[in-house]
């Protein structure tokens, strides 16, 4: 199966109490989609207030408009889609505007030329997923914040909130192959921006590579 | 090893990671990968950069939902749900 077909069964089944009026569905939603909202906009606007206030009017305009939506499974990607106009709103310039596409060349690793080693940093010693690190977290975030407006967007729908590529692209107004080339980028900015980390941060007893390409 | 190989797996390998591939492609892509150190290395690094990436929080946390927003939101909610009855079903 795809794995861009993530199903999130809870979220789906959540959309389809909160459209039939359950009893419950009301205080999960706002408590789990106010967290989600705030979190993209914080990470999009980097203000707290910003992010506060995108939250609540994003929430305010679903209920407000619920009525109009008639499929629980477009629920997830039609309020991100309110939420990034929300945020939109909150800056004079957009954080969205179209900037120039880093070319595939730009963000390839060096070689050594004699040995044809890529100058990157070793990862074997990191275990998969293993966020617990708090300067490895410290990294995440600093890699996060690096990465250019139009990448962190498509970095935080797809990857973060698990959205699907055709989902993306009706949030963002692009169409599927600019969510897979930017979300390609994305990756490999924030591989970049770890791959520092790890050069420098890791454990004792490994081995970084030697480079000085930063 | 041919570099210009390198550079065409490197383009496609989001893709790849998360088997988005069509089936041919994604099996050219790991014979070059099984035979290419610089190619193995660098898809651990990113496989786990993407991994690490999909639990990004950030360091800060909501204020929680003031009850004044609360109670409009919920104002909203019920007004909805009375139009929806009042509407006519959905295809």
């Amino acid at each position: 199966m795809s794995a861009d077909a993530q199903e999130q069964p809870d979220e789906l089944q959540l959309a389809r109490d909160l459209m039939a009026g359950s009893a419950g569905a009301f205080e999960h939603f706002v408590d789990l989609y106010h967290g989600k909202i705030f979190r993209y906009s914080f990470t999009m606007c980097g203000h707290r207030e910003d992010a506060e206030e995108v939250a609540q009017e994003t929430l305010m305009k679903v209920f407000e408009n619920l009525s109009q939506l008639r499929e629980p499974e477009h629920m997830k990607a039609w309020v991100f889609r309110i939420a990034k106009n929300a945020c939109l709103s909150k800056r004079r310039k957009s954080v969205f505007a179209p900037a120039r596409e880093l070319s595939l060349e730009e963000l390839r690793p060096h070689r050594d030329g004699e040995s044809g080693e890529l100058d990157i940093a070793d990862w074997s010693a990191l275990p998969d997923a293993s966020a617990q690190n708090a300067e490895l977290k410290t990294a995440l975030d600093h890699a996060v914040q690096k990465l250019p407006e139009l990448y962190r967007a498509i970095f935080l729908l797809r990857d973060v909130e698990c959205l699907s590529t055709a989902d993306c692209a009706r949030i963002l107004d692009v169409s599927e192959d600019v969510v897979k080339t930017r979300l390609h980028r994305a990756r490999l900015l924030l591989r970049a921006g770890l791959d520092a980390y790890m050069k420098t941060g890791q454990p004792k007893g490994s081995h970084p590579k030697t480079g000085v390409h930063a | 090893m041919n570099e210009n190989d390198c550079q065409n797996v490197f383009a496609l390998l989001s893709e790849y990671i998360d088997r988005q591939l069509p089936d041919g492609t994604c099996e050219e892509l790991d014979r070059h990968i099984q035979d290419c150190a610089p190619c193995v290395e660098f898809v651990e690094s990113l496989r786990k950069s993407v991994a690490l990436g999909k639990k990004y929080v950030p360091g800060v946390d909501p204020m929680p939902v003031p009850d004044g927003v609360r109670e409009a939101l919920r104002e909203a909610y019920a007004k909805s749900l009375a139009q929806r009855e009042g509407s006519p079903p959905a295809h």
